[in-house]
């Protein structure tokens, strides 16, 4: 990597907007951001003096305090804001809301909205840096980063692997980063679904989609197993859940059909025994753990990177 | 107070409902058009030189909203035909979804005395189909057009209840009255965002499929053909539906139907920014979307080009792409547009265009429109076709601001607009009223 390149985005909205070189940076980045966090004493001073603002609309335990957490461990102060989402409609605008933060002398802020676009437009309003850590099915790109990285430390490389993302690909901002990160960065990606649940023209965007997990399997160097949300809003269609678990669930049975080295990452939180078994979750492919340690050094590796863009701004 | 005489010199007529294009001058006298001809050299009280201009009979907008009464802080009867005379019209039709709706006589003329005191160009009144737009009674057709209503609409949702509808064109043809039709099966767009396809896709947003517009279409123009009335489908947006009224044309169905700017203008790409301005309803749709709506325009099949004009206030579209609500106000912006994509690229003459944003819309409605002929109320438009222009937000007439197209560059600006033979607009400036 050519550690002569220089971020210039002062937000983190999506992986569609970013190019495969500013890609390959943050993952870059992350990786010297991990080291830290394995040292005794697990905190830079990259951000001293600055103050990330959690902005969460929507309720979240791990995607919150990894970004916390990784704002800490580099020395930024760290303020949590929840906004109850039924509040929305009649309370303060998204806008107002980002300036009257933003009157708080903050440097970023970190959103999570159940309305995709949600960070686009809260980042046109501010100056304040804008970190999206989930808008509705948009995109959800600290994940896939995390995703990639993981992948990368495994099995040494993104570009030419093949990649299958399993499960509600229409309803998951988790599929659309990856599906854009992946593609960038030269993996093949298959998306596997039942047939309701894979979005129009979703092939435009450089994957093959199946509703056949067996081809969705075979060959694949990982897999991604979205979780599936059968409680979720009743406006969407959803398939039966026990049609679901026969025909998409990922269970030691159909592993033995795969690579035997296949990766397995799961974005959390698991539930077990509807789109993965306990002993495929807890078994010796299963990456899901790694996953969430190396959550910390990438949204590191984020914060440090549009925190720094804002600098050169200067 | 006698209106003043004018003589507009020089100018390039265009009227195709009298067959006119070339330099002509044109003599307004008490109101109406006294004579159209050559080298006109008659007294008057005000010349008006119109030298490289082009002179149209006045604009027919079919589909403004006014938002009056009830929501006077999105736009007000006169703001909204500032906004019109500003883009040229010389009339226009507002939809009856105000709050509360125009649904009963006594509120057709309570908005028609509101028109007298405030409008600066000529409003016709369209009533709602059923009581507060609820889908469940009719309202009364009869009585609203006593009133001065002069069609009847649900703007804004379909009637879904098929047989209310059939008896609604059937109340509708018996009473004389037009019905404009909101094609859009809610049970199929329910939640839509933006179109169906690869942008709702990326954007992650439910899609509005192009069958919730078409087969409300299939659905109306079948009824219409039952019973005989006249179905005027609004707002087209998507090839199918196209497809649909050009094959009814065919059959002898009395179906006409018009579309608005930004279905030939822009395309589902604009969306990708989450501008709220992007979001109308139906949704902008695809690259061959837009060249069947021009084909559509250029072969008869669309008959107009109305504006769906929809005022709403920033403070209501600066929100989320989900909670925003759908439209864009467009008076002020229809003729660029139509200039620069349809008359510059050859999709339509000039003369053409004429037809579809004037002489058309005037038929349809049942207006009095007859162009530019001795006798005719002096509706005129004097465009200057070679003027460029930036369309700025502070610029604009409408009380509301929400267009996509702010700071585009447009060519073709309207000069002056006599309304009525009054001069309600002179190089640009817009005289308040008397």
């Amino acid at each position: 990597m050519n550690n002569k390149f220089v971020w210039t985005k002062k937000d983190l909205l999506g992986l569609e907007y970013l190019s495969a070189a500013e890609i390959k940076f943050i993952l870059y980045t992350a990786g010297s951001f991990k080291e830290v966090t394995t040292r005794q004493i697990k905190k830079v001073p990259a951000l001293r003096g600055k103050t990330v603002v959690n902005l969460f609309y929507e309720p979240s335990t791990r995607t919150r305090a990894s970004f916390e957490l990784a704002a800490k461990r580099l020395s930024a102060d760290v303020l949590n804001i929840a906004v109850e989402s039924s509040s929305v409609k009649k309370g303060e605008t998204l806008i107002d809301t980002g300036r009257n933060i933003e009157a708080l002398k903050i440097d970023i802020i970190v959103v999570r909205h159940n309305c995709s676009g949600a960070p686009n437009i809260l980042a046109r309003s501010v100056s304040s840096s804008v970190v999206n850590a989930g808008d509705g099915w948009h995109e959800h790109p600290t994940q896939a980063l995390l995703d990639m990285f993981t992948l990368q430390e495994k099995l040494g490389k993104i570009e030419g692997l093949r990649v299958s993302i399993i499960g509600d690909i229409a309803h998951s901002r988790v599929a659309r980063s990856n599906i854009w990160g992946l593609t960038k960065l030269g993996a093949k990606v298959t998306v596997c679904a039942p047939g309701i649940l894979i979005p129009e023209g979703i092939e435009k965007m450089g994957v093959k989609a199946t509703t056949d997990l067996n081809e969705a399997l075979e060959g694949a160097d990982a897999i991604n197993v979205l979780r599936m949300q059968f409680e979720r809003d009743t406006a969407v269609a959803f398939p039966s859940k026990l049609e679901y678990l026969k025909n998409y669930g990922i269970t030691t049975e159909r592993l033995e059909k795969c690579k035997k080295n296949i990766v397995i990452m799961h974005p959390g939180p698991i539930n077990r025994g509807v789109e993965m078994s306990s002993e495929v979750a807890d078994g010796k492919n299963s990456v899901i753990l790694e996953q969430v340690t190396n959550g910390i050094a990438v949204r590191m590796a984020v914060l440090y990177l549009v925190s720094a863009a804002k600098e050169i701004r200067r | 107070m006698t209106p003043a005489r004018y003589l507009i010199k020089n100018g390039r007529v265009i009227d195709p409902a009298n067959k006119i294009d070339g330099l002509f001058d044109i003599l307004i006298s008490d109101g109406k058009i006294e004579k159209v001809g050559v080298s006109l050299d008659e007294k008057c009280d005000k010349m008006i030189d119109a030298k490289d201009k082009i002179i149209i009979p006045g604009l027919v907008d079919m589909h403004t909203h006014l938002r009056e009464p009830g929501r006077e802080d999105k736009e007000t009867v006169a703001s909204g035909t500032r906004a019109a005379v500003r883009g040229g019209y010389t009339m226009i039709a507002c939809m009856p979804n105000t709050e509360p709706a125009v649904d009963n006589p006594k509120t057709v003329k309570l908005l028609k005395d509101i028109i007298k005191k405030d409008a600066l160009c000529g409003v016709a009144i369209v009533g709602a189909i059923t009581l507060s737009r609820a889908g469940k009674k009719l309202a009364d057709f009869t009585g609203m057009k006593k009133a001065g209503a002069i069609a009847v609409s649900d703007d804004g949702s379909s009637v879904e209840d098929k047989d209310l509808m059939l008896e609604a064109m059937r109340g509708a043809k018996s009473g004389g009255m037009l019905v404009i039709d909101h094609c859009e099966d809610t049970k199929l767009s329910a939640f839509g965002m933006v179109n169906k396809s690869l942008i709702s896709t990326k954007m992650g947003l439910k899609g509005i499929t192009r069958a919730s517009e078409y087969e409300m279409v299939r659905r109306e123009i079948g009824l219409a053909e039952k019973c005989g009335g006249h179905i005027h489908i609004a707002h087209v947006s998507c090839g199918e539906s196209v497809d649909i009224i050009r094959k009814a044309k065919k059959r002898g169905v009395k179906v006409t139907a018009e579309t608005a700017p930004h279905y030939f203008a822009l395309t589902e790409e604009c969306c990708a920014t989450y501008d709220t301005n992007t979001k109308m309803n139906p949704p902008l749709r695809s690259k061959e979307d837009v060249e069947a709506i021009k084909k559509g325009l250029s072969d008869g099949t669309i008959d107009a080009i109305a504006t769906d004009h929809a005022p709403h206030t920033d403070s209501e579209k600066d929100v989320e792409f989900d909670l925003a609500p759908f439209g864009i106000i467009g008076l002020e912006t229809a003729l660029g547009l139509a200039l620069a994509e349809l008359v510059d690229k050859k999709t339509l003459s000039w003369s053409a265009l004429v037809e579809k944003m004037s002489i058309n819309p005037a038929k349809i409605l049942g207006l009095a429109g007859t162009g530019l002929k001795k006798g005719a109320p002096a509706d005129i438009t004097v465009i200057d076709p070679n003027r460029e222009y930036v369309y700025k937000k502070d610029s604009i007439e409408s009380r509301s601001k929400n267009s996509p197209f702010i700071d585009w560059s447009l060519k073709g600006r309207v000069t002056d607009v006599f309304v009525g033979g009054d001069l309600v607009m002179e190089s640009e400036s817009i005289k308040a009223r008397t």
